[in-house]
Order: C-alpha cells, then sequence, then structure tokens
C-alpha cells in the first residue's frame, strides 16, 4: 500500500495527497492505493503538483494501515509524518489532535 | 575583529537582493525547481524532512554580540526558538519558510553575516582554532589567514564549480584544535627557527564514506606564499578531480589515486609558474588584516587569583567547571571560556533565542564583545580576566549553560540525524542524549577523564564519527536503525581513523554497549593520568571486543 507525499514549496512543510483531493498538512487523511495503477494515478498528480511548482521531493512511500491508522513502513516517513522524535513539541505532533480541539 | 569593508557590503547586499529575486520568482512559479536548487543552494537553503533549512557562516567561528543577537532574533521571529550550531562553525535553522529567507538575509546583512558558500562545490567557510587569538600555546593567530582565504575564495571564479566542495581549516597551534588533518587542506601556521612565520601544508584529508587523513606536503610555506600554493593546489585538484563519480570527486582521492609524490609534483610545478606573481601576500597587506584581529585591550587584572580562590573555596560546582571548562590564556590574568552546549540529556549544539541573547549579553559584560562556535558544538569567550570567571560561571548557570563537561564523554558531537535529515539513515540526536543521560554524574565523566564520543546518522560523517575516540555511526538494516561503533579515531595533531570494533548495534543495545567500552577502558588503563585513546592505542581492539561480544561467541 503506498501513498503520495512531498514538501509545500512555499514554506518546506511536509504534505500528503488527501482523499478529498487536496495536499494535507497531516498523514492521516492521505489517499492509499494499492496498485500498479494507483500508484500511477498518484505518481501522475505528484509530478503535475511539482509541474506546477506547488510541492517539491515527491515520493510515494509504503505504508500500511492499522486499526484504520495509516503508519509508514520506514521511520524515516514515520518522523516526517510526526516531528523530530526528541522535540515533541514541534512539528505535526504538536498539534492538537484532530477532534481533541 | 574583522571588519567588512565596501567590497564585501555590496556584495552582500547585492546578492540578497539578487536572490530574493530569485525567491520571488521561484514562489511565482516562474522557475522550476531544478533550477532554482542550485541558486538555493549556493545561498544555504536546503531541504531537509520537515522544512526547510538555511545554514549561515560564522567566519572562522568568530563573532560579536550584536551578530549573536540577531541569530537569537532569527530564531525568534522566523523559526521556533532555536538554532543548531555546527561541527563547521556555522549555525543552522531547521525550520525557516522559503518565502521567509529574503528577509532572514537582510537581516543577517544588517550586521555582517550571510549564507554564501555555506553549500555547493566551491570553497566552503574557513574554519579555525576556536582559541585562536587567545591560547597561550599558539604561534601566531590563524584568523588573519583565514581571512585572507575567505576573501580571496569568496565567488573565486575559478573555484566556484569544483569537482566537489572544499573544506580547509587553520591552527596556529601545535595542539591541533581545528582538525586540520580531516580537511581538504590543512594549515599549522608556525614559526621557523629564525622567527618567520609559515605553514606546514596538509591536503586530502576527508570524512565521509572514505575517511582519509591528510598528508603533509610541506613543512614549511612562507606566509607570503599563501594563496599561490593554494592556488597551485586547487588548480591541479581542479583539473584532475574527478567530476564523474561524486563519491569520488573530494581531493582525498585524487591525492590517494594519483600517490602524493605525484600530486605534489604537480602543485609544485604549478606553483613556480605562481609564486612570484600578483599572489604572492605584500607584507602591508598581511599586517593590515592582522591588525583587524588584534587583540583586546586587556588591562592587568592581578586579583584574579585571589578571586578564584574564595570562590573556588565557596562553591564546588564552580570549581569544577574552572577545571573543565577554561582554557589557559596568553595573558595570565585572563581565561577562554568554554560554553558547553551539552547540558545533559540536551540536543548537542542547540542553543534557544533566549541563552543566545544572553551568551551576547555576558560577552559584551565580561568578554570584550567576542564569541566563538567551535567545530565541537560549544560556544567560546575567548577573552575573560579570570577576575570574572565567577561572574560568568554566575550568569551560565542562570541559562542552564554552565554544565562542567568539556572533552568529557557527554561533551558529544552529533549531527541533526534522521531527526531532521533528510539524508539520514538513524537518528544521531537520541543517541547522544541517552548516553549523556546514563553518564549524568560529573564525578563518573571526571574519572574517565578525556574521551571524545562523536555521532554520525550516515556515511556522510557530519558527526565526525570516524575521528572519534569512540565513534559511532547509524545505519539502516532491514528498515530498522542499528548502529556501528569504532574506535581509536582522533582528530587532533595526531589524527587517526577509528576501527570498526565489530557487529552493530540496536538503539536499545547502543548505552550498553558504549558503557561497557568504557569500563573496559576503566579496568585496562594503566592508571588515570592514561586517557582512553591512550590505552586504546597500547591495547589495541581485542579487550573491547571480549567485552562486547565474547559472551555471544561462547553461546554460538
Ligand atoms: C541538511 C543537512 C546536511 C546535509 C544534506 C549534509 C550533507 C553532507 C554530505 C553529502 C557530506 C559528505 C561529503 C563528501 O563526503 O563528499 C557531508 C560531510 C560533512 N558535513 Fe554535512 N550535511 C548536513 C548537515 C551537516 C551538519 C549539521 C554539520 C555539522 C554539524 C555538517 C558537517 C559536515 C562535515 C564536518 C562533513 C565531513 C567533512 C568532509 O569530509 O566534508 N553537515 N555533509
Ligand atoms: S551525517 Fe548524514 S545524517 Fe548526519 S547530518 Fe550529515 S548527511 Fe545528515
Amino acid at each position: 500500500m503506498k501513498i503520495l507525499t512531498a514538501n509545500r514549496l512555499t514554506d518546506g512543510e511536509a504534505v500528503w495527497f488527501s482523499t478529498d483531493g487536496n495536499w494535507a498538512e497531516t498523514i492521516d487523511v492521505a489517499a492509499t492505493v494499492y496498485d500498479k495503477a494507483g500508484e500511477a494515478r498518484l505518481e501522475a498528480i505528484g509530478k503535475a503538483a511539482y509541474d506546477n511548482n506547488e510541492v517539491v521531493d515527491v515520493n510515494l512511500i509504503d505504508v500500511s494501515v492499522v486499526d484504520g491508522a495509516i503508519h509508514p513502513l520506514r521511520l524515516r516517513e514515520v518522523i516526517r509524518a510526526a516531528g523530530p522524535t526528541n522535540r515533541l513539541d514541534l512539528g505535526k505532533q504538536a498539534r492538537p489532535a484532530a477532534g481533541a480541539a | 575583529m574583522y571588519r567588512y569593508d565596501e567590497f564585501d557590503h555590496d556584495f552582500v547586499k547585492a546578492r540578497v537582493a539578487e536572490f530574493s529575486d530569485q525567491v520571488e520568482r521561484r514562489l511565482a512559479g516562474e522557475i522550476t525547481e531544478d533550477q532554482f536548487r542550485p541558486l538555493r543552494l549556493m545561498n544555504g537553503v536546503y531541504l531537509q524532512l520537515h522544512a526547510y533549512m538555511l545554514r549561515i557562516a560564522v567566519p572562522y567561528g568568530t563573532m560579536n554580540s550584536k551578530q549573536m543577537r540577531m541569530l537569537s532574533h532569527i530564531a525568534r521571529k522566523y523559526d521556533k526558538g532555536y538554532g543548531h550550531f555546527t561541527t563547521r562553525q556555522n549555525i543552522q535553522f531547521n525550520w525557516p519558510a522559503l518565502s521567509d529567507i529574503p528577509a532572514i538575509l537582510a537581516d543577517l546583512a544588517s550586521v555582517e553575516m550571510h549564507a554564501i558558500q555555506t553549500s555547493g562545490n566551491c570553497i566552503r567557510n574557513v574554519t579555525a582554532d576556536h582559541f585562536a587569538g587567545a591560547a597561550a600555546d599558539e604561534a601566531a593567530d590563524p584568523r588573519p589567514y583565514a581571512e585572507i582565504l575567505r576573501q580571496w575564495s569568496s565567488v573565486h571564479p575559478e573555484f566556484s564549480y569544483l569537482p566537489r566542495k572544499f573544506k580547509i581549516a587553520v591552527t596556529g597551534a601545535e595542539r591541533d584544535r581545528a582538525a586540520i588533518q580531516t580537511h581538504d587542506i590543512g594549515l599549522h601556521l608556525k614559526k621557523n627557527e629564525t622567527g618567520e612565520l609559515g605553514f606546514a601544508v596538509y591536503i586530502g584529508g576527508g570524512q565521509g564514506r572514505t575517511p582519509m587523513v591528510a598528508k603533509k606536503i610541506r613543512d614549511f610555506l612562507p606566509e607570503e606564499h599563501l594563496l599561490s600554493y593554494t592556488t597551485a593546489i586547487l588548480r591541479v585538484y581542479n583539473l584532475y578531480g574527478r567530476r564523474d563519480n561524486k563519491y569520488k570527486a573530494r581531493i582525498k582521492i585524487l591525492v590517494h589515486e594519483t600517490g602524493v609524490d605525484e600530486i605534489v609534483r604537480q602543485v609544485e610545478a604549478e606553483w613556480q609558474a605562481l609564486k612570484d606573481g600578483e599572489l604572492k601576500l605584500p607584507e602591508a597587506d598581511v599586517a593590515a588584516i592582522q591588525s583587524y584581529f588584534a587583540p583586546p585591550a586587556l588591562k592587568p587584572r592581578p586579583e584574579g587569583d585571589e578571586v578564584i580562590k574564595l570562590a573556588r573555596l565557596d562553591s564546588r560546582s564552580f570549581g569544577e567547571w574552572l577545571d573543565q571548562n577554561v582554557f589557559t590564556h596568553c595573558n595570565p590574568d585572563y581565561a577562554a571560556v568554554t560554553i558547553s552546549l551539552k547540558g545533559i540529556g540536551e540536543v548537542p549544539g542547540d542553543a534557544t533565542d533566549s541563552q543566545m541573547e544572553a551568551v551576547a549579553d555576558i560577552a559584551e559584560q565580561y568578554g570584550f564583545d567576542e564569541i566563538r562556535v567551535s567545530h565541537e558544538q560549544n560556544l567560546i569567550l575567548p577573552h575573560v580576566a579570570r577576575a570574572d570567571l565567577k561572574a560568568v560561571y554566575d550568569a551560565l548557570v542562570a541559562i542552564e549553560l554552565a554544565t562542567a563537561n568539556s572533552n568529557l564523554i557527554s561533551d558529544i558531537i552529533a549531527c541533526p540525524g534522521l531527526d531532521y535529515c533528510a539524508l539520514a539513515n538513524a537518528r544521531s540526536i537520541p543517541v547522544a542524549q541517552e548516553i549523556s543521560r546514563r553518564f549524568a554524574s560529573l564525578e563518573r565523566q571526571r574519572d574517565i577523564g578525556e574521551l571524545k564520543l562523536k555521532i554520525s546518522g550516515c556515511i556522510n560523517a557530519c558527526g565526525h564519527h570516524h575521528v572519534g575516540h569512540i565513534g559511532i555511526l547509524g545505519v539502516e538494516k532491514k528498515g530498522a536503525e542499528l548502529y556501528q561503533v569504532t574506535l581509536g579515531g582522533s582528530a587532533d595533531e595526531h589524527t587517526s581513523v577509528g576501527e570498526i570494533i565489530g557487529r552493530g548495534f540496536g538503539p536499545e543495545e547502543i548505552t550498553d554497549a558504549i558503557e561497557t567500552i568504557v569500563e573496559t577502558y576503566l579496568q585496562i588503563r594503566l592508571d588515570r593520568s592514561e586517557k582512553f585513546l591512550d590505552a586504546y592505542r597500547r591495547v589495541g581492539p581485542a579487550p573491547f571486543k571480549e567485552a562486547l561480544y565474547a559472551s555471544e561467541a561462547k553461546a554460538a
């Protein structure tokens, strides 16, 4: 299973291509694909967004879904999705949890 | 301290304007990422995992309070309230928005700072002994020569597109505190028998995936030939350095593949044509630049001994700090102070905006307005009256920067690693933090004595692991972090590359492994005066291997 990720051009924020067709700032709403056709579709979206100067460093990454939550397989992507592991007050992990407000 | 001349002012201003325009056009979509990447890198802007990163040059690690306050301002206004001081005597900000970078660079330019040549295949920030101009053991201040190299190498038309990055380091003391033998060119400023100044010249040192100790190619190069000889080396490198493979593109590979004798022949031949030309340094110019680095007027402060004696009686922790973090100055009434950015469990090299601000205040009040960044990721106050040391110590305690661990096991160099860096294979910072906590007891650290532990999150070796007495390299194995340990490296005047001790350790094992190594050392050392490195060099890896792996070998 894969999702599409990049960094936003203007501020470098890590973003994921979401189920509603936008670049989201958190991984939980990323659109997942399960086959070559899905991957090709995301790749095309990534390339278009790159060409359109919305994002940089576009990558398809491997994930699994556990209890409905998306988990990247590589630690690198876990850290991109959360923030530095030594500074829990920084990055996405520092934001109030969705729905918790 | 060096002051910018008109040329520098105009040049930096023009560059800020140019890059601001490039950023604007990039944000407007008028230039592509492929076009923009080399431009941003030329101006110190990288992309890391979470955001952009801006690397700002601190030439030869020297700055004043005004500049430090500006770094504090940038941390507060544009970043997340902290900055990371690096082994290249630079500072990195981890979170700036691309759209803010023109404003940051304009702010920096207002205090004569910039990010030019902090990236790319050019001659990078020239680094120097952080005690330069203060150390009792130095032949002369190496910074005027670092400055001459800086001026000469800034936007040098011939050397802006080298096969690969090029790093030069200069020291003025026999005791090498600038790790010159790990640089593309290392210069050791010294005096000959007749008292003239010149350089021992080393080339071809480097870390990364192929660590190499530099080779000495000249024992004494008279100072006037600094630029002609450096140019000759760079010409040979520029011509013959490999451009086909970026992993083989550094001068160390050229020196290794060509052989030192042949390289020396080529350099000397090139130099013959240059040495009496326009690159020969006029005495007047050297003197003019030296005058910028004239030491501050240090008034006699003979009361220091008495003040210190009393303060020591009063505070044991002050005494410990004095023993560990205070360095002998060339003026007996003064001292150089290491401000440890390695508080127990803290991130090596990080300082908050308010700490930076406070250090600026302390430097202004007690330190003749001078601050240094050391390649060991600490800050230095090079000139403090011994009589003021207690006041400085108290001020540092107030901002939690008074940890008395300079050169001890918790004075760790660590690169950003996988918590920030896009190239990383494993984390470095949490490993450093855990080791620091494990050895939190200062008494224990002092018993262990001098021990340089250095950690990199990948083979690029930004954290100098190859030359750590104990080096830790993070690798990725089957998707998990694994830490490889090297022993016996060193970055001083007897530079050596550490040897891999055996199989790597998982994140939950590495601190135990380090403790085993340290305990083994404590058992085998002849006495307290035999340092870790000396003991390792005497006995070799066997007892450490035995301690780390013997039980496995038996089980197998
Ligand atoms: C975005 C962050 C960084 C990137 C992308 C990066 C990239 C690299 C690369 C690719 C190399 C290997 C060069 C070679 O072998 O030819 C290298 C070496 C090095 N870097 Fe970094 N680095 C980063 C951060 C740092 C930091 C934070 C420091 C200081 C703490 C640093 C200091 C060094 C040093 C000292 C070396 C080894 C010396 C040498 O042989 O060039 N770098 N870096
Ligand atoms: S050593 Fe590797 S992980 Fe560490 S900063 Fe350098 S490139 Fe990044």
